[in-house]
């Protein structure tokens, strides 16, 4: 596998959350913002990259037996300093996303990463290979917030901290009524199943033309 | 807090704070396990297992130990280690002394440590606008974990229908099901008033 595949597998193929369709929770409970869910995509790639380097570089040194427990000591410590990075410099963001950025911890997706691919493979692949999957879920997770924004409230909410507060407003004069019902939490669940059926119907119809294509 | 208020945090707990359907914990094990009814309840029953001893094992550290020490920021680390630990040790007690429930839920207790509700309420739990005591909390963390077992069992009655149900290929498993829990997250969003 060369590096710009490894790259681009965690966006595309392997994309943790519309194909492996893993760590869900922080993809519905942080993504009625578009705020909300660019701060959660970076705060995870930033745990998912440096567990995946660190990971790759203790493996020779950890006992097979409890390579589990420390991975996810590893795991606990980044997410720890994170949270305390994030509620000192952007407390708005932390508020925001609450209970979610200590949760990064259980999310199958780091754990999984460390696993099946830093504990095999060299720090530059899986740094690589985390930069990756860390990419495809904050564009996955934004995907979904920026539709369930948009429709929801009618605004897209960029950044937020103190005084500074760019959100942008693209319902003129209540135009219309907005969906309200898609910030609440049944419009997470319905927006990713219908965002998941128009996926697969997408890589279906791939599929056929390829097929037909060939024959 | 009186035994009537105690109840109606239980009620809360169960159906308006439902872990599942309006906080949005424990979605992997909810998608997962939910195919057959019969698994469904024995995740549900793993969970009300672990989650009451985690919570309780968590909520007396923090009391005794990271609170004063003033070391509450290492609650992540501790916690989930504990919980780990717990589940490994539920684990090999009940093999040893109920092996009858051992082979029911045996095979989803593995999997209990990785489910963000049992971290996340215990995380909850000890959140200092909670202001949780200890009736508070076990009261709390039994409706929580009862609430999760009657969702995820609800849900996989519907979802064996599903599987006979005449759904376009693209929306078939995973997108149909999320859209039924959407549907189920309305209705619970309808018990809002009832406390």
């Amino acid at each position: 596998m060369t590096k710009k595949q490894n790259f681009l597998k965690g966006i595309f193929s392997e994309n943790p959350v519309f194909v492996l369709i893993l760590g869900m929770c922080p993809v519905l409970g942080v993504t009625s913002t578009l705020f909300g869910a660019l701060g959660m995509g970076v705060a995870f790639t930033l745990v998912l990259v440096l567990s995946n380097i660190i990971v790759s570089m203790i493996k020779n040194f950890i006992p097979n037996e409890v390579r589990i427990p420390s991975f996810i000591v590893v795991i606990a410590t980044l997410v720890t300093i994170v949270q305390l990075t994030m509620q000192a410099y952007l407390p708005d963001l932390y508020n925001q996303l609450g209970i979610f950025i200590p949760l990064i911890v259980v999310n199958c997706v780091i754990l999984g990463r460390a696993e099946a691919f830093a504990s095999k493979n060299n720090i530059l692949d899986s740094t690589i290979d985390g930069l990756g999957m860390g990419i495809g879920y904050t564009i996955a997770i934004a995907m979904l917030a920026f539709i369930r924004e948009l429709f929801g409230a009618g605004t897209l909410t960029l950044f937020m901290y103190g005084d500074v507060n760019i959100k942008f407003n693209l319902i003129p004069n209540n135009a219309f009524e907005p969906i309200s019902i898609l910030i609440l939490a049944p419009g997470a669940f319905i927006t990713l199943g219908l965002l998941l059926g128009v996926i697969n119907a997408i890589k279906f119809n791939i599929e056929n033309k390829k097929s037909v294509g060939r024959s | 807090m009186s035994t009537s208020d105690l109840i109606k945090l239980g009620i809360e707990a169960i159906l308006i704070q439902n872990v599942i359907l309006t906080q949005f914990l424990g979605i992997c094990p909810f998608m997962g396990v939910s195919k057959k009814s019969q698994s469904a309840i024995g995740m549900g029953l793993a969970v009300i297992f672990v989650m009451v001893i985690s919570s309780g094992v968590t909520f007396v550290i923090n009391d005794l130990i990271l609170q004063p020490n003033k070391i509450t920021y290492l609650q992540t680390i501790v916690f989930i280690l504990v919980i780990s630990g717990v589940v490994q040790f539920v684990e090999m007690f009940i093999k040893k002394t109920a092996p009858f429930i051992y082979k029911t839920l045996g095979i989803y207790l593995p999997l209990i440590t990785t489910n963000c509700a049992i971290l996340g309420i215990a995380l909850i739990n000890v959140q200092p606008e909670k202001e949780f005591g200890y009736a508070e909390m076990f009261v709390y963390t039994i409706g929580i974990s009862i609430g999760f077992t009657l969702v995820i069992y609800i849900f996989s009655t519907i979802r064996e229908r599903l599987e006979n149900a005449n759904v376009p290929k693209a929306f078939k498993g995973t997108p149909i099901a999320l859209i039924t829990a959407g549907i189920m997250s309305i209705i619970f969003l309808g018990f809002a008033g009832l406390v």
